[in-house]
């Protein structure tokens, strides 16, 4: 059978290509799978089987002390009265939230170190200066073929956490309650612009760097950081009001976006081709 | 759209100047690359050859002098953007993705050069058979060899069907055999009217391909024109190689008013005033008692060109 090509905006045709290569690489997507699948099905199937048996009172009760560390507006909305059920509950919506920002975030920086620096490394990056493609092009399938494994890994991990937690949580509530409204706000309105975020410092530093090795030591170091600011600002989204959700995630667009154009003049034809590495 | 005048040169520099850092890569160079013709960049290691390549396509930017290609100048954004749609780059590594297949790879090549999505597979079709790897474009790239990636590097540059060619030294690495196909395969697009341009370090690559050759060193032109003006300016008017059953009788050339120089090494080799000297020449020797078993009438090779024209540029 033949495949008809298809022609597309140049920024489409390389991030197409990068995905397409990135496919291929089994030995690179494989591990990051894995890490996906262990944060989002394995330790919370794992953690949550084990709370829903605990059969000891002694154990339910402190339990129970552990939702009675939660904030007072919080601890009303977890269902369930005491025990077990009601740590699930904390555990499955308020406690997991970090591992939504922080995989999909460590999935796009592992892709996004390699995609300019290893245009270099492999010399194609002088095939991509000669090209007819802009820079602000190349820029753009760059960070299209870099968000889009990170938001992927984010949907397809958000889809099976939610599955885990329904099917475990789910019948001692009443029914499958997740996800649950800030849960949706996180996942579609704050986890996006931290995502784009990490990759305009990522990619930055990939135009600038000799070696593939070099921009993975720096990106973690430099998202570090936004790591960190992750796990708080997701756990904010969720343990207050909608009000600060949106606030948070508003400013992280603003960052963003301001991140994104900052970025966009760190990719140049002469750093393609290996001028101005460091 | 911008529209390119079709008249001039392919190419032209004029005064071009380019430095990285402290080094300076390119300086007051100046050439011109007649449209549908084949331009040799002759040169040693780090005379500047590559950067040439990379300032006429835009991929680098010129500081100072201009930078004429195809008519447009590649400072300007769009002109740039035109440029490139319409140069084929054969880079000195080959710059393919080795994860993908060697028809990926084509394809790739043919959406970022804007080939109309109903031509692609023809064209692919077309450029494979005609470098020879049709067999293996189902293959992933890392497992061709040197010489089939040089080949697929060749068919991913013609592919949109460029203007202008562009050769970054085309058969590095590759085996005689292969390096001789190759050579092969570019002399084929410069008769259908390709301009070339082709950098080389490699003097016996450039023999016979060349219309205009540039000799470069440290970033400038030493000389340039066709081969037939070099020889003119840069080799005796004749040169003969003699022979003799007696080869000591050849030395009687040495007194002749005609004869600009003789060495005897073996066989004899006379430098003449003029090509209508030979025939005086033979008749002298044979005066003198000279039984010639070999006059031979030689132009010089590439490489003797390429080595007279460095000595006589060397630096006092």
């Amino acid at each position: 059978m033949t495949r008809t090509p298809k022609q597309g905006r140049p920024s489409w045709v390389i991030a197409r290509t990068d995905l397409r290569q990135l496919l291929q690489a089994r030995d690179f997507w494989l591990p990051l799978m894995i890490v996906a699948l262990l944060f989002f099905v394995i330790i919370p199937t794992f953690l949550l089987l084990i709370l829903g048996s605990v059969k000891d009172a002694n154990l339910a009760k402190k339990l129970s002390d552990v939702v009675g560390s939660l904030p007072k507006d919080l601890q009303a909305k977890v269902h369930g009265q005491k025990g077990p059920a009601s740590a699930s509950y904390a555990l499955a919506v308020y406690l997991f939230a970090p591992l939504a920002i922080i995989v999909p975030l460590t999935v796009s920086s592992a892709v996004g170190a390699h995609t300019i620096v290893g245009e270099r490394e492999r010399g194609s990056g002088e095939f991509l200066a000669h090209s007819p493609a802009t820079e602000r092009q190349i820029y753009l399938g760059k960070l299209m073929a870099s968000l889009i494994p990170g938001y992927f890994t984010a949907a397809m991990g958000f889809l099976l956490y939610s599955l885990v937690v329904n099917l475990i949580v789910g019948p001692k509530l009443g029914g499958w309650f997740f996800p649950t409204t800030n849960w949706w706000v996180l996942m579609l309105w704050v986890l996006p612009p931290f995502i784009a975020l990490a990759l305009a410092v990522i990619l930055a530093i990939s135009a600038r760097v000799s070696s593939a090795a070099a921009a993975q030591q720096a990106s973690a170091l430099a998202t570090l950081p936004l790591i960190v600011i992750a796990y708080g600002v997701s756990s904010n989204t969720l343990f207050r009001g909608m009000g600060t959700a949106f606030a948070i995630g508003g400013l992280a667009w603003c960052g963003a976006i301001f991140a994104l154009w900052r970025a966009s003049k760190a990719v140049s034809r002469e750093r393609l081709l290996g001028m101005g590495a460091t | 759209m911008v529209m390119a005048p079709e008249t001039g040169s392919a190419v032209a520099l004029a005064g071009v100047r380019r430095t990285f850092g402290d080094v300076l890569a390119v300086d007051d160079l100046t050439f011109e690359v007649p449209r549908g013709t084949v331009t040799v960049l002759l040169g040693p290691n780090g005379a500047g050859k590559t950067t040439v390549v990379r300032l006429v396509t835009g991929a680098l930017h010129a500081h100072g002098g201009t930078v004429r290609t195809l008519g447009l100048d590649p400072e300007v954004d769009t002109e740039g953007t035109e440029i490139r749609r319409r140069c084929g780059v054969v880079p000195a590594r080959p710059a393919l993705y080795d994860r993908l297949s060697g028809t990926d790879n084509l394809e790739y090549a043919a959406a970022l050069f804007q080939v109309h999505p109903g031509l692609v597979q023809s064209r692919v079709a077309d450029a494979a058979q005609r470098f020879g790897i049709s067999d293996a474009l189902h293959l992933k790239v890392g497992g061709y060899s040197t010489g089939m990636r040089a080949r697929l590097a060749l068919a991913r540059a013609v592919l949109h069907e460029p203007d202008l060619l562009l050769l970054d030294e085309p058969t590095a690495g590759l085996d005689p055999e292969s390096a001789r196909t190759v050579l092969g395969l570019i002399d084929e697009m410069a008769e259908d009217g390709k301009t070339v341009l082709m950098c080389t370090h490699l003097l016996l690559e450039a023999e016979g391909l060349a219309d205009q050759v540039v000799v470069m060193d440290h970033g400038r032109a030493m000389v340039s024109g066709s081969p037939r003006e070099l020889t003119r300016q840069y080799w005796p008017a004749a040169r003969v190689i003699l022979d003799a059953d007696d080869p000591a009788v050849l030395d009687a050339a040495r007194a002749l008013p005609f004869v600009r120089a003789y060495e005897r090494n073996g066989v004899a080799l006379v430098d003449l005033e003029r090509e209508t000297d030979v025939p005086d020449l033979v008749d002298a020797l044979v005066g003198a008692g000279a039984r010639l078993t070999r006059v031979e009438p030689q132009a010089p090779s590439l490489e003797q060109l390429y080595f007279a024209i460095r000595r006589e540029n060397a630096p006092s």
